[in-house]
């Protein structure tokens, strides 16, 4: 009897449990939180307690909501339908906000509205319950937040509920979060043990946020200090001293990892440039306008499509190439063949029609910048270690500028265009006495260092304004990248270009944004005057034809 | 008849140079006159934003005169000559300043307005001595020349030439920028210097103070040109243009092309120092924009389109540009990019040689058909 007595219990709570899954998987959850802020308004503060503990069963983001607003004190009911809302506070009175729909229902007098009240130890309980709630929320992006919170709040009574999460979590990024959580807590406690328990997680697991934590730790322990703690003292400075020099190391690869993406941007910009400037030694001034072009082609072309927002780029290269490429050819034809052998003149031309391109966009599409718009995989963030995060956007313009030196080195040495474009680098006269015409090679040159500008002024739109004094704001830094690297070599531009990108990041944190540029300037201008030809200079017969 | 026989010794027989001098002496005479002796309803008559405005074109003129000294006369084309026409004018800016006392919006009778803002106590030493007039004048002349001195001596030294030697200047008028747009280099930073009261004591508002500034630019003009075509007649103007046409060729001769080089740069950096000097109290403002790259540039096309390698060419399209973007900034702010952008290009295409060059074409054009005709 008593066996079955047993089963006959257990096969009743098995039946409640049931009933309960079926209640929540119902659809009935909704239900059930109305009838718990139904109830609200008339509890006393001992229903409320079973109240909130009842809503933070729930674990819902709407029942969290509710407690975190509750604690807050911004949890209202109306006078006269007991209907419970959110209100804000605002000068012309509160505006209420509707719990399960979140919009916005109007707005009352004070009058109209009573708070629901909480006293201290109630608002305590309440907040434990939102902790236990959320850590244990369906929804692993709540988890970690709520980790996040009570990392920061020094609330130790909160440690139970915590220990009780770290046995539950099966994500292991959350776990991760929960683990620091815990042993910041740990460190709280008056516990011997459990804080070189915590120094130990911490010193295997540096995270920046943990060094003002352990300094106070450091600075708690100064205060009394006897030989008991003096182990407990050493072993904390060692822990910070190794998240120190965490993140020292971690800001190195970072500054290198800014300046591989300043450089491989002003690759993308100045390569272009170095080869109308190596092949033709054809100072390009409107340069940096097909830059310009290809920004503003990105722009048109996301107009265009706006529902392929998000392969907007991949549409926008080809057509940036050839948009850009064309403005290039026809400004070979029209007016740089006229000047060959005139090269300072050439530089005047050109800065002419850099004005006129400028200009023209300021009419076409006004002199405020434009808008482009960021697809999804290009933003965010990917995160290494807690000290270091590096984002995407940056990554894939790197990547893609490696591409297009690759692609770039492809052309020149493999296609039959790109042998007679380095002919014509290497002797004008004889390259045309073999047979190539000249004439349409220079063209072509001109077509593709402008195409791969127009490239770059996709690349480009991602990360600077759209503007008409985009091409203007880089046209200078080409210039430093080609003569630094020497001019007609796609090595010497990749170096340059990394070398004054890098150098550029790491002066950055000693002299500030403006005299790291300016230092670097000057650096250019020294070292021309001590290499004229650049790092890597043509030698041989080749380095006497562009001059 | 004592200055006219002056003058054809300083100008031997050249009869362009002298018709120049003699209408840059009628300007100075009838613009004064004008503005002082004719009623105000005359359609003649020139205000005071007149003289003022006269007297700019005639600093930027000998600007460009400056940059063609080097450009025209020894091929070194300086895309940074900006920069010493903002350093002459800044020189100037900082006398100007002093001079305020305290009668600045914060009263005090050393600090500048923007210093007392920022929060200093002392003034910077590079501001010590800039309340003498004779000093800032000095300054005006030296620190260009400096500049260049230095600038030009490691560049010609190690042979940087053509295009290298545009890019670099180019480069360090916009790091000269950078610089002046920051608070902390101690020169007023973005709003650069302004709100100057008057210059060795009269009231930069004043009608004859800005004949005088007038008349002032159109001395400096005068002399900078006679000075300029005195060097290129000389000696070593000689083998400066040399050094423009071969400079290989001079090299070999046994000539030290850089010294020629070196003194042509810095003359004309300090002749860029004294247009800026001038054109400060007469614009009431020098800011950092004037070391922008784009008004360098700017300085490039008033001397080719008025005619590289003529000094008074140079001058005229100096005047001729500007007398253009007043026009089509005020009337047709639209179109002046197009046309600026134009004149580059079509210039540099179709006027390898400018207006004066277009003129002399016609003359010689017009001679030879009337040769024609009387055979």
């Amino acid at each position: 009897m008593l066996n079955i007595g047993e089963d006959m219990n257990k096969f009743a709570k098995l039946l409640v449990i049931i009933f309960m899954f079926l209640n929540i998987n119902n659809d009935s959850f909704a239900q059930n939180i109305d009838e718990l802020l139904a109830a609200l308004p008339s509890a006393k503060f001992s229903e409320k307690e079973v109240l909130v503990s009842k809503l933070g069963d729930l674990k819902t983001e709407t029942s969290i909501k509710v407690l975190k607003s509750l604690e807050k004190g911004t949890l209202y009911f109306l006078r006269s339908s007991k209907k419970v809302i959110y209100a804000d506070k605002t000068e012309e009175g509160y505006i209420l906000t509707d719990i399960l729909t979140s919009e916005i229902i109007g707005k009352v007098k004070k009058k109209k509205i009573k708070r629901i009240s909480l006293n201290n130890k109630l608002r305590k309980f309440t907040r434990t319950i939102i902790a236990k709630s959320s850590l244990l929320s369906q929804k692993p992006h709540i988890r970690i937040h709520s980790a996040k919170v009570i990392f920061g709040s020094r609330s130790v009574e909160l440690l139970p509920i915590i220990n009780e999460a770290l046995k539950k979590e099966t994500n292991d990024k959350v776990k991760k979060q929960i683990e620091m959580t815990q042993a910041r807590l740990w460190l709280l406690t008056e516990d011997k043990k459990l804080q070189e328990q915590s120094l130990d997680y911490f010193s295997n697991n540096t995270d920046p946020k943990v060094q003002s934590v352990i300094n106070e730790f450091i600075q708690n322990l100064d205060t009394e200090k006897n030989d008991s703690n003096l182990l407990m003292y050493n072993k904390a400075i060692s822990v910070v001293k190794k998240i120190e020099s965490d993140i020292k190391f971690f800001k190195l690869i970072e500054n290198l990892f800014f300046g591989l993406s300043l450089g491989s941007i002003l690759f993308l910009a100045s390569v272009g440039l170095a080869i109308t400037f190596g092949v033709m030694g054809v100072i390009n001034l409107a340069h940096g306008e097909m830059i310009m072009i290809g920004a503003y082609t990105t722009y048109v072309t996301q107009l265009a499509f706006p529902n392929l927002i998000e392969y907007s780029l991949m549409i926008s290269l080809p057509f940036a190439f050839i948009v850009a490429g064309l403005v290039g050819i026809i400004i070979e034809r029209g007016v740089i063949r006229y000047l060959y052998g005139r090269p300072l003149e050439t530089l005047l031309a050109t800065f002419g029609i850099s004005l006129i391109l400028q200009q023209l966009v300021r009419s076409i599409f006004s002199p405020i910048n434009r808008p482009v718009i960021t697809p999804n995989w290009m933003s965010g963030m990917f995160e290494i270690h807690p000290a270091l995060s590096l984002s995407y956007g940056r990554l894939y313009i790197i990547i893609f500028s490696i591409t297009v030196f690759v692609a770039l080195l492809a052309i020149l040495s493999k296609t039959h265009v790109g042998i007679q474009i380095r002919a014509v680098m290497q002797n004008r006269s004889m390259a045309r006495a073999m047979g190539i015409k000249t004439g349409w090679i220079d063209s072509m040159t001109f077509g593709l260092g402008s195409g791969i500008a127009g490239i770059a002024g996709v690349a480009l739109s991602q990360i600077t304004n759209v503007g008409p004094n985009l091409g203007q704001n880089y046209i200078i830094d080409c210039f430093m990248v080609v003569v630094f690297g020497g001019v007609g070599n796609l090595w010497g531009t990749l170096t340059g270009a990394f070398l004054i990108g890098i150098g550029n990041k790491f002066l950055e944190p000693f002299s500030g944004a403006v005299l790291a540029k300016i230092i670097t300037l000057i650096f250019v201008i020294l070292f021309i005057q001590k290499r004229p030809r650049g790092m890597f200079a043509l030698k041989g017969r080749a380095s006497e034809i562009n001059q | 008849m004592m200055r006219s026989n002056f003058l054809s010794n300083l100008l031997k027989g050249d009869l362009r140079a002298k018709i120049f001098i003699y209408l840059l002496i009628f300007a100075g005479v009838i613009v004064p006159l004008l503005n002082l002796y004719t009623p105000e309803d005359n359609f003649l008559h020139l205000t005071d934003y007149h003289v003022a405005l006269f007297g700019k074109y005639l600093t930027y003129g000998l600007l460009a005169l400056s940059l063609d000294l080097i450009w025209g006369y020894c091929g070194i084309l300086s895309l940074g000559h900006g920069a010493f026409f903002a350093l002459g004018g800044y020189c100037m800016g900082m006398h100007l300043m002093r001079e305020i006392g305290v009668r600045g919006v914060y009263g005090d009778p050393i600090l500048p307005d923007f210093m007392v803002f920022l929060n200093w106590s002392e003034l910077p030493l590079a501001w010590y001595g800039f309340d003498h007039l004779g000093y800032a004048l000095f300054m005006v002349i030296f620190v260009p020349a400096f500049l260049a001195f230095v600038f030009g001596w490691f560049a010609f030294k190690s042979r940087v030439t053509g295009v290298y030697f545009s890019i670099i200047t180019q480069a360090m008028t916009f790091a000269l920028m950078l610089a002046f747009f920051q608070n902390d280099l101690g020169f007023g930073g973005n709003n650069g210097l302004t709100d100057f009261k008057d210059i060795m004591g009269f009231s930069l508002q004043d009608t004859t103070t800005k004949i005088f500034l007038f008349c002032s630019s159109v001395v400096a003009l005068g002399l900078g040109f006679i000075v300029s075509n005195k060097f290129i007649k000389s000696h070593a103007g000689i083998v400066t243009t040399a050094v423009r046409d071969q400079e290989d060729r001079v090299r070999f001769l046994g000539y030290r092309v850089e010294y020629y080089k070196l003194s042509a740069f810095v003359v004309s950096a300090a002749l860029a120092g004294v247009a800026g000097a001038l054109y400060v109290p007469q614009v009431g403002i020098i800011n950092p924009g004037e070391f922008a790259p784009l008004k360098s540039i700017e300085v490039v096309v008033w001397v080719a389109l008025g005619g590289r390698g003529t000094l008074y060419g140079a001058i005229i399209g100096g005047i001729l540009v500007n007398l253009a973007k007043s026009f089509f900034t005020v009337n047709f702010p639209e179109i002046w990019l197009f046309f600026l952008g134009g004149l580059f290009v079509l210039v540099t295409i179709f006027l390898p040689r400018g207006v004066i060059g277009l003129f002399a074409d016609l003359i010689k054009y017009f001679k030879s058909k009337k040769l024609k005709t009387n055979e």
